[in-house]
Parts: C-alpha cells; sequence; structure tokens
C-alpha cells in the first residue's frame, strides 16, 4: 500500500484565498517519492501558485507521462481529474483533453527522460500547436524510478555517482521551446521556491503554451559533486535574468523584489503580468536574443533562471483552429449532427 | 449475339498522366445510366510515372465483387502492355493507340483489335503539349461511349459539371471526347457486341467510397475531434471528415468550428489526442493502417485498462513499408483483435459497403462511449478507396446518442459515494465522471491498471485480479450490444462465413456454386466479439467455410480462440495477393474441396 491519504484537519488560522478555500483545498495525497526530492518542492509551489490565483480546483487538468516527475499530480490538487498517461505521451494527450475543453486550465507535469528522450517528438509538436497549458519538466538528469541512467539533459562529463562521465551533449528543452516558438518559457530551480510560484502563477496564466523547465534534483542519484543538476551546483550557477509575477485585476503589486526595473504587460483576463528585471540588458521580448543569452551561459556552465522570454502577442491553438467558444465536449447534438433531411441532399450528391 | 451492361473494363494507364478524372466519368457515366457498377483503382505507392490500373465492372445482375478476365483493355501503357494483353478474355477488346501503325495484338489472335491513333488525333486538334497528353484519355472516352452505346449527353453533362465555372476548359474537353466518338463511328464497328444500356439496376442506390462515408458517419456521430497521421490507404477518411465538417460543422453565426481536426507528428501522436479528448468527453476517432496500428498499440492498451473511449478506423493494405501497401488485404484481425501488452482485446466492427462505413462510424462513438474502450472498425482499401455502389445513407431524426454511463453534477450531488471503477449495474463497466463538473464530488485519477474501485492507487493483487475480471463481464456485455451477425440460413448442411469486402463477391460465387449443386448457408461477421448468433450458426453446419483475405486464416483463430471450437471444423478459402478476393477464387476453391471430399452435392454438375 502506497497511497496514504491526509488527514482532513485544517489550522483555523489558515490563510483563505479569494474564493474562500485555503491551501490545504490545493494538495492532493501524501507523496511516496524520497525524503528531500526536489519534485516535492515543485508539487508544493504549484499548490502555492493555484491556491494563490483562486481558481476552483476542479478547474484544472493535470496530465503526466511515466517516471517520479509524473507521479507528482497525484500529490498536488486533489480535487481536480487527473490522468497518468504514458511514457513521453503526456504532449498528446494533453492536446485531446485541450481540444475538447478549451475552459480547464491544463497543467502538464513531465520529467527530463519523459520529455527529452521518448517524448522529444511530442513535446516538439506541442510546442508548435501553442496548446494552451503550462508544461513543467522536472529536471534532475537522471532516469529515478529505474535507478539512475543518464538522461539526456545531462551536461557532457557531468558524473553519475560511481563517477562515470556523460558521454553525450546535452538536449536543452528551454532552447528547444525558444526555437519552435512557445510563447512563455522560463527556467527555475526546485530549491527557490520564491522564484517558482510566481512563475507556475504565470504560466498557468498565459495564453497558449507556457514552459517551465525546472532544475530538480534528484537525492538519490544526481546529488553528488560532479553532477551538474545537484542543489550545490545550480545554487552556485545560477544566473537569474527577469522576475515575474501575475497580478491579478484588482490587485496592488506589492511583491518585494531585489532592485532592478520593472515592467508590466496586459494579460488577457485582465490580470498583468509583472516583470522585474535583474540583469539590466536582459529583454525579456526577444526570442532571438534569449536564445543565445541561454546557449552563451551553457557553455559556460552557468544556470539562467527566471522568464525568459514571453510573447506579446501570444496565440493558442483553438485560435488557430478557428473553433468555437463553447468547449467541444458540451456541444449539443442538434449543433453536432445535420439531421435526416440534410443526409437526404447529400445521398443526392452521390448520385 | 449481343450482351448489355455484362462486362469489365480496365484502363491501364501511367499514373500522373491526368486518366482517373476520365476514367472515372466513364465509370459515373455507367451509373447515372442506371447499371450497377464496381471501380477498382489499382495504384502504385507513387506520384508519377508508375503503371496504374482502373478497373470498372458493369453488372446487369449486381454482381460487384471482382471477377477474372478483362473483356475490353483499354491499354495505355507500354510498359506493362504484354500483360495487360495477356489478361484479355478470348474474344475481348484491345483498344490502344495505333498512331504508328500495324495490328498490336501479337500472339492474342483470339481477341479483337480496337486501334484508334489517339496522338495523332490530339495532335492535329490541340497545340498545348500538356492538352495533348490531357486530351489522349478524352479522346478514348469519346470513342468508347460510341463503342458501348453510351449516351453521350450525360457524360458531356458530366464534363459541364465538373469544369462549372471554367468555361475555357468545357468546350476542348467535348470537342476531344466528339473526335473520338466520331472516328470510332466512322472507323470502326461500332457498336460493338458487348453494350451498354438504360437500366433500374441502380435504384436508389448512391456511388461514393467508404472512407468518405466514414468520415460522414463520424459527423453525424457526433465526433468533434479527428487526430491522424498520413497513410495510405486511411488518409482520405480524414480529409474527408475536414471537408464534411468545413460545410456541415460551422457554426451559422460566428462561422468558427464546431470541429477540430489535427494532423499529428506520427500514429502515437494521433491516439494520444484521441485518447485525452476521449477522456475528457469529446467523442474522437483517428484513421490509420496496419502500420499506424502497431504504432498504437501502446495507447490502445492503456485505453483499455483506463477504460477511455476511442475509435480507430483501420483502413486494411498489405503488409509493412511501401509498394504492396496500396494493395488490399484483411490481414490485421489479431493484431487489433488484442492490440497492446498485458491481457487486452477490443471489439472490432467489419463494414462490408459504404452504408456500413457510414452506420458504424456513427455507431462506434455510441459503442465506445457505453462500453468506456476503444473500438476499431476494420475497413480496408478496397472499400475505402473505390467507389462502390451502396444503398442510400439513412438517419432517424429520433436517434440519441448514447453517451454512456457519465455523471452530471446533479447526479453527483444525488449519490452518496463515488466509485469510478464500482460495478453498480453488474454489467462490468462503471460510472465516469468529466474533469470540471464539481467543485468536491467526482475527481478521480486516471492510469493503468494499479487502483482499485475507488480509483486510488494500489498493488494489491486482490485488487487487480477483480478489476480484470470486471473487464471480462463489460467484454460479456459488448457481446450483447455490438452488431449481430448477417445470417441467411437455408437448412443446408454446409454454411460459409465471411466478414467486410469478402462479402463482395460472396452472391456471385453463391450462385456460380448453386449452379454446381452446392448450396451454402451464410454468415456475415459483422463484429467482434461473437454473440450468441454466431455460436449457433457455427453449431448448426456440419461443414463451414471461412474466407477471408489473408494468409493465416485470422478470423478462423479469432473462431477457434474465442469459441473454443476444434480447428478442425473449419475450412479456409483465402486469398492474399493484393487484390480484392474475387468470385471465381471463393467457388474454385469450395468446388474443390467438394470434389476432393466426395461431398454430395443437390445435382449433378451439367457440362
Amino acid at each position: 500500500m502506497t497511497y496514504v491519504s491526509k488527514p482532513e484537519i485544517h489550522h483555523p488560522l489558515l490563510k483563505v484565498n479569494e474564493i474562500g478555500l485555503n491551501r490545504r483545498n490545493y494538495e492532493g495525497s501524501v507523496s511516496t517519492l524520497c525524503a528531500g526530492c526536489g519534485h516535492d518542492s515543485v508539487s508544493a509551489a504549484i499548490v502555492q501558485a493555484c491556491s494563490e490565483l483562486s481558481i476552483p480546483p476542479h478547474r484544472f487538468l493535470k496530465i503526466s507521462g511515466i517516471g517520479c516527475s509524473s507521479k507528482t499530480p497525484s500529490y498536488f490538487l486533489g480535487n481536480s481529474h487527473g490522468f497518468n498517461s504514458v511514457h513521453g505521451r503526456m504532449p498528446s494527450v494533453a492536446t485531446g483533453a485541450n481540444l475538447a475543453n478549451r475552459d480547464m486550465y491544463c497543467v502538464g507535469v513531465s520529467g527530463d527522460g519523459d520529455s527529452a528522450s521518448i517524448g522529444l517528438g511530442q513535446f516538439a509538436h506541442i510546442v508548435r500547436r501553442k496548446i494552451n497549458m503550462l508544461y513543467i519538466v522536472d529536471n534532475n538528469g537522471t532516469y529515478g524510478l529505474t535507478k539512475g541512467q543518464f538522461s539526456a539533459t545531462n551536461d557532457l562529463g557531468s558524473t553519475s555517482k560511481k563517477g562515470a562521465p556523460t558521454l553525450y551533449s546535452p538536449i536543452d528543452m528551454v532552447s528547444i521551446a525558444l526555437q519552435i516558438g512557445a510563447g512563455f518559457v522560463a527556467r527555475s530551480f526546485s530549491g527557490d521556491k520564491r522564484q517558482l510560484v510566481p512563475l507556475i502563477k504565470a504560466g498557468i496564466m498565459h495564453k497558449g503554451f507556457a514552459f517551465i523547465d525546472v532544475i530538480s534534483p534528484c537525492v538519490l542519484f544526481n546529488n553528488h559533486a560532479g553532477s551538474t543538476k545537484s542543489y550545490d551546483y545550480v545554487r552556485e550557477h545560477t544566473e537569474h535574468v527577469i522576475d515575474a509575477d501575475v497580478v491579478l485585476p484588482h490587485e496592488e503589486i506589492t511583491v518585494d523584489y531585489e532592485p532592478g526595473t520593472s515592467e508590466s504587460v496586459n494579460m488577457p483576463d485582465g490580470s498583468r503580468l509583472h516583470l522585474n528585471k535583474l540583469s539590466n540588458d536582459y529583454d525579456p521580448f526577444d526570442r532571438v536574443k534569449a536564445l543565445s543569452h541561454v546557449q552563451e551561459a551553457q557553455e559556460r556552465g552557468e544556470v539562467v533562471t527566471g522568464l525568459l522570454y514571453v510573447s506579446r502577442d501570444p496565440h493558442d491553438c483553438h485560435e488557430i483552429l478557428d473553433t468555437t467558444d463553447i468547449p467541444l465536449n458540451a456541444l449539443e447534438e442538434s449543433v453536432l449532427c445535420p439531421g435526416a433531411g440534410k443526409l437526404a441532399d447529400l445521398n443526392q450528391s452521390f448520385r | 449475339m449481343t450482351t448489355y451492361n455484362d462486362f469489365v473494363i480496365r484502363f491501364a494507364n501511367v499514373n500522373g498522366s491526368g486518366s482517373a478524372s476520365a476514367n472515372g466519368m466513364f465509370a459515373k457515366a455507367l451509373f447515372r445510366m442506371g447499371i450497377p457498377v464496381a471501380t477498382r483503382n489499382i495504384f502504385p505507392s507513387n506520384i508519377q510515372g508508375l503503371p496504374t490500373w482502373f478497373e470498372v465492372r458493369a453488372s446487369e445482375k449486381g454482381y460487384l465483387g471482382r471477377r477474372e478476365g478483362v473483356d475490353i483493355m483499354v491499354a495505355m501503357n507500354a510498359e506493362t502492355y504484354e500483360e495487360d494483353l495477356a489478361s484479355i478474355v478470348p474474344g475481348g477488346f484491345l483498344l490502344h493507340d495505333n498512331s504508328q501503325g500495324g495490328d498490336r495484338r501479337l500472339n492474342r489472335k483470339d481477341i479483337n483489335d480496337l486501334g484508334i491513333p489517339l496522338s495523332k488525333l490530339v495532335q492535329s486538334e490541340f497545340e498545348d503539349p500538356k492538352q495533348r497528353q490531357l486530351f489522349k484519355n478524352i479522346v478514348y472516352l469519346g470513342a468508347l461511349s460510341a463503342l458501348l452505346n453510351i449516351d453521350f449527353e450525360i457524360i458531356t453533362g458530366m464534363v459541364s459539371a465538373q469544369y462549372k465555372g471554367k468555361d475555357d476548359l468545357i468546350q476542348p474537353n467535348i470537342t476531344a471526347m466528339e473526335i473520338g466518338r466520331s472516328y470510332a463511328h466512322d472507323y470502326m464497328d461500332s457498336p460493338l457486341p458487348i453494350q451498354a444500356r438504360a437500366s433500374e439496376g441502380v435504384g436508389n442506390r448512391i456511388l461514393i467510397d467508404g472512407n468518405a462515408a466514414a468520415a460522414l458517419g463520424a459527423i453525424y456521430g457526433g465526433a468533434t475531434i479527428c487526430a491522424w497521421y498520413p497513410i495510405t490507404p486511411s488518409t482520405s477518411m480524414a480529409e474527408a471528415f475536414e471537408q464534411h465538417a468545413s460545410r456541415l460543422r460551422v457554426d451559422p453565426d460566428t462561422k468558427r468550428k464546431n470541429y477540430a481536426v489535427i494532423q499529428a507528428e506520427d500514429e502515437l501522436a494521433a491516439m494520444g489526442i484521441v485518447i485525452g479528448a476521449g477522456w475528457n468527453g469529446a467523442r474522437a476517432f483517428t484513421a490509420t493502417s496496419g502500420p499506424g496500428l502497431s504504432l498504437m498499440t501502446e495507447f490502445l492498451g492503456l485505453a483499455y485498462f483506463a477504460e477511455i473511449p476511442a475509435v480507430l478506423f483501420d483502413i486494411q493494405r498489405a503488409g509493412p513499408s511501401t509498394g504492396m501497401p496500396t494493395r488490399t488485404q484483411q490481414a490485421d484481425l489479431l493484431s487489433a483483435a488484442y492490440a497492446s501488452h498485458g491481457d487486452t482485446r477490443h471489439p472490432l466492427l467489419f463494414p462490408a459497403s459504404p452504408k456500413e462505413c457510414f452506420d458504424f462510424a456513427a455507431s462506434s462513438l455510441d459503442l465506445a462511449d457505453r462500453l468506456q474502450t476503444p473500438i476499431i472498425v476494420l475497413s480496408d482499401l478496397e472499400l475505402g478507396m473505390n467507389d462502390n455502389l451502396s444503398e442510400p445513407f439513412t438517419w432517424d431524426d429520433e436517434r440519441c446518442y448514447d453517451r454512456g454511463k457519465v455523471l452530471s453534477r446533479e447526479s453527483l450531488e444525488e449519490i452518496s459515494e463515488f466509485g469510478r471503477y464500482l460495478d453498480i449495474d453488474g454489467d462490468g463497466i462503471g460510472y465516469r465522471t468529466l474533469p470540471g463538473t464539481h467543485p468536491t464530488k467526482g475527481a478521480f485519477f486516471t492510469r493503468g491498471t494499479s487502483r482499485d474501485e475507488y480509483a486510488v492507487y494500489t498493488e494489491s493483487p486482490e485488487a487487480y485480479t477483480a478489476n480484470m475480471d470486471r473487464l471480462l463481464k463489460k467484454w460479456d456485455t459488448a457481446k450483447t450490444i455490438v452488431p449481430t451477425p448477417e445470417i441467411v440460413n437455408g437448412d443446408a448442411q454446409a454454411g460459409i462465413i465471411y466478414f467486410g469486402t469478402t462479402a463482395m463477391p460472396m452472391d456471385e460465387a453463391l450462385d456460380r456454386l448453386s449452379d454446381d449443386g452446392i448450396h451454402l448457408d451464410t454468415m456475415r461477421l459483422r463484429a467482434f466479439p461473437f454473440g450468441e448468433a454466431v455460436e449457433a450458426f457455427i453449431d448448426q453446419h456440419e461443414i463451414l467455410f471461412v474466407a477471408e483475405q489473408n494468409r493465416d486464416a485470422q478470423m478462423r483463430t479469432l473462431l477457434v480462440n474465442e469459441l473454443e471450437i476444434d480447428p478442425a471444423r473449419f475450412i479456409s478459402i483465402l486469398y492474399y495477393g493484393g487484390f480484392s478476393i474475387s468470385a471465381d477464387t471463393i467457388h474454385e476453391q469450395i468446388l474443390a474441396y467438394y470434389t476432393d471430399h466426395n461431398l454430395p452435392r443437390l445435382k449433378e454438375v451439367q457440362s
């Protein structure tokens, strides 16, 4: 038995959001991942972000593939429908689910094994199609469930626990997402909740495809000296460029940021995306420069985090396809079926 | 002696030479004269330059299956000339371009020469080299109208309709046709002893390919999402869906689409999209062929265990890779029935006509929702890509979609507890909920097998076994609601079992066998799993033939395996050469069996 339900006792002073729910209402079952796993921090950040956005939990879809990361949708949003699908195929399942009901918020959680190897093709194509969702990769550079094989995001030369180096070049999912044209691309670190929670909020509210690559160390197989995905390495080699947060329509900007220049972008639902530039020469609206900045940093062994790119004119797949506003799964039979009279005309056209 | 409305004509062309439209018009003209016709496109896996054949069978009796032997060969391809010549029946006709002069019958002096100087005729009339090439086809069409006595106004009317709005194309086409017609009148023995004449044979039937019919059925059945990856011979189904939907499924006010079509990156993604959509309550389907089915099998297993509605059309073709895949077969039966890992099995539907493609497309969506499982419709290239004569489509406006067991917000309020996989009704089917239905009730986590009746993760052997047993109960329910077989029972000692396009030549084969004193009862299977009627038919017959178009007798295996019947009871009638099975093949194999086993016949053969 690996399922543990949580006691439904809430602290009386637990903060309540705009729709009268507290953070516990956004939690799932107790995690069965290893103690100290970065993925649990990501799940906690999702819980906090969804709660702060005051979206009813049942309006979320949570979809995953297979792997440690893909188990995590059980650990947040217990009142949402979840789908733990097939290894590397979360993008297609999310695509179908989003096509069926455009009104739902969709959070996909995948891993570097799931998305950068077996699922690389599906990842590339969901970026192209601009499916309206937040796609998170819990990136730890290793296959945890099968006990520590390298994944394709592991840096060249980064070693295994026993000291063997990675022989092949890494796949950088952020660069791929930028190159193919995702409207929102960010990188963060599971150990930096202050940066991650606002990014998740912004990614959920973004229209179209939002991607966050979260470096999320594997405490068991990839957290040693020699690994470039360890807590210590990432902390020492991080460059923050842009912090971002969603400001709901009636909210004041109260977030306390490091000094820098700020800018606000309007979002389709009336909220604003507040950007705080930590590095003055970085332009989060320039996709091509963002790509070269990320690649240059990678050459130096640095990890660039924050909101790396956001489109000023985002689109989503339903817009591209010109589908109706009513969710396709809610269309009535009278709308779907052309009826017997029309069929008689059609028969005549085949004579 | 002149025969009417009973011939096979084959056009041997080079693909990419513009022959398809002329040949299509020829078939349509016969159809519009009321003559039952069947068309067969035999084409290479290529865009331009390789041999292609188009065969039209006219049959007053309504025999629409393939028949061996060609009565009239329109031999326009030098590369295949010898084999084309060889396929003509003794006394048949060879139409060819004799611009170079001479008798081109070679060693076939038993056939009749119909030489027409096609190249010379088009060269004297048309300047443009492209027109010269294209109009050769139109000239032979004009000549055939005279030779076979086809109503000329019907053909010219079709030209006018086809190029409606492009008037500058109409007159040159009609001119070319008249050139051919005049030549046949003036220099040939027109009409031939093989002729067409107006008939009542077609009745109110329509002429359409199975893929277009299935696409229309999917629209009537309420499919809103089509995800697919291009693969012959299924591509035209997805394209027809989009084409029909762009007219029939657009919001009249906003002009926006009440459907979505995604050409996926591969078949795996196509199936994933269908499953994501089905999970989220939209009716969705994919269309593919054998190799695509192989790629989709992992997802099919997940959908079976996760109990998600999905519909897959497999337009079967011959084998892997390229080449023979542009030929037809019924060889995906076993890979479809048991697709995927673990203990899986899937309901299959076997349409045998465009009407059934339409009907099964609509009802498969109902079945998928009712049974919460993937439904696979097994069509094939013969049915899917050729224009076939069909009963017209029908729809009852009183009919309501069966959306299966889906709990609404109100019903969730009323029930005391929700368990996604609880078998409340005893039919093996649980109640599902769609995402977003209720703020606090009915949410569940979808995964493969590791779950209990409340969709809670468990690896308990008892929970796993109970779940697998419930899925078997659901399978028994499926037996009672899938389409029943079509049985013709005349108390014969022997029966024949067949399905899908093997039905097309069956009437003709049975008539010929009957002439030989062999009378067979028939059972056309329309679905898997097999219900009671299938078992009863097998019990009632001492000798049982199973006719199918694959090497390994896959339907026979399915019958043996599922009904636990002694394999020796079934005699296989097989054809797997890539064309559709002919009446001749069925007739000869059964006749040989009767002869070899000295089986009694009702009367002696008159010979």
